[in-house]
């Protein structure tokens, strides 16, 4: 069992990237350090992608002197996939620091725990 | 009792006694950057005592509501990161070791996309023919959130009539005191590298099906020669041509473009029909089909999303 977790180590510092992007997004107060923890867990499910795809020994999928063969190649999907969660990762990034800018044009602060307040005692 | 020098306004004694009431500054206007002035309406510092009682009144209520919840959700986060660290790594330790051919995840379907990939794309680069022909409206979906998410940061960040007056203050007060004014350094080194960028990025995406590269990353590496630009030159030389209406433009036509020339495989392009597209010699800049015209579109979408992202952060307009 320990035998495979010690060959694996690119998904192991995935894992570990993940929980410290959570870490980051759960424990931050400040909006835009949240951000930057979404962020990496962004990275780490690339690094986990990535790591998926290669095949010991592959080249990279591009055809080189017309060898069509699949084993002598790496896995091109997860090259797609990253892609795909690259764009979109970018896109919500920017999406929410125009939001963490409108909540600051409000509130005049980045801090939740201070817009929390300020929004209980709006309600009061 | 003697008479007023004609001369004196604007003389060296004139400009000391001024300096010494605190009117004058010798440096105004004469270094690069001003320092930002300290001096506050009644108003605007009857604000900052305000957000200062603010502050004061949030640290005393964090120190009795929310400093004990927060240890709390501190100490529940360290075991729930262990309980996920440790479960995770226990499917870890069961997933197939680091590049494994016989690995689940290599199957028929990337088996398939290399042996044909290049028969029935005619893209040398793999990755390209399978994203931008077999699975061309998952792209086309994604050009389509990079625009959906560059519409939406514009509609937050200049939504009322308020933010507009809000901005134009901001772009004045910007103007002055942090805008580069005629950076010598940043424009000799900008004449030199903002061709270079944008030609190695149409390069790029030119290339984008017989070597590695395409749309998504060309239009990145355009986007920051554009960025250049735009730090180097000032937002005035850019908007020349660069503004609202030529980014609209352009992504609009890039994804009509798109959605029509993709529409092709409704009717001609799918398995057994007759396609009038072909696929040329592999390895020829004007091979594999649609798919350079389709790179050129992604490439147009990226580099004007964002270049439009830079200045809507930096000036909430473009």
């Amino acid at each position: 069992m320990l035998g495979n977790l010690l060959t694996n180590y690119e998904d192991v510092a995935a894992v570990i990237l993940f929980v410290i992007g959570m870490g980051n997004l759960l424990l931050q107060s400040n909006l835009v350090k949240k951000i930057i923890g979404l962020d990496i867990m962004d990275s780490a499910v690339y690094l986990f992608l990535a790591s998926k795809g290669y095949i010991e020994g592959g080249a990279s999928p591009i055809y080189v002197d017309g060898i069509m063969d699949a084993s002598y190649y790496i896995n091109p999907i997860p090259a797609g996939l990253v892609l795909t969660g690259i764009v979109v990762s970018v896109s919500v990034s920017a999406l929410m620091m125009a939001l963490t800018i409108c909540l600051y044009r409000e509130y005049h602060t980045l801090n939740l725990d201070e817009i929390m307040l300020k929004l209980g005692k709006e309600e009061m | 009792m003697s008479k007023p020098n004609p001369n004196y306004k604007g003389s060296a004694w004139d400009k000391f006694t001024r300096w010494a009431k605190g009117t004058y500054d010798p440096a105004d206007g004469k270094l690069e950057s001003t320092p930002p002035k300290d001096r506050l309406s009644p108003g605007e510092r009857a604000e900052r005592m305000l957000r200062e009682y603010d502050q004061s009144r949030f640290e005393e209520g964090v120190a009795k509501e929310i400093g004990a919840f927060q240890i709390i959700s501190r100490i529940f986060f360290v075991l729930m990161a262990v309980f996920m660290v440790v479960v995770l790594l226990y499917t870890v330790s069961f997933l197939p070791a680091f590049g494994d051919p016989n690995s689940p995840v290599n199957n028929e379907v990337s088996q398939r996309y290399i042996e044909q990939g290049l028969e029935e794309t005619g893209a040398v680069n793999i990755v390209t023919g399978m994203i931008l022909d077999y699975r061309a409206f998952d792209t086309f979906g994604e050009s389509c959130v990079l625009f959906v998410a560059m519409c939406c940061v514009t509609i937050l960040l200049r939504a009322d009539k308020k933010n507009e007056i809000r901005l134009r203050v901001r772009e004045e007060h910007e103007m002055l005191e942090y805008e580069p004014q005629e950076d010598n350094i940043l424009q000799q080194a900008a004449r030199i590298l903002v061709p270079l960028i944008v030609i190695f990025g149409i390069y790029v995406v030119l290339n984008g099906h017989i070597s590695p590269g395409g749309g998504f990353s060309g239009g990145a590496i355009i986007g920051t020669g554009l960025i250049l630009h735009l730090t180097a030159f000032g937002v005035g030389r850019t908007r020349r041509f660069m503004n609202e209406r030529v980014i609209k433009t352009l992504t609009v036509c890039a994804l009509t473009f798109y959605c029509f020339a993709k529409s092709y495989s409704f009717y001609t392009g799918a398995n057994h029909l007759e396609s009038i597209i072909t696929t040329g010699t592999p390895g020829a800049i004007l091979s594999a089909g649609l798919i350079v015209y389709l790179n050129i579109c992604v490439g147009i979408v990226v580099a004007c999303t964002m270049y439009s992202f830079y200045i809507l952060f930096r000036r909430g307009a473009i």
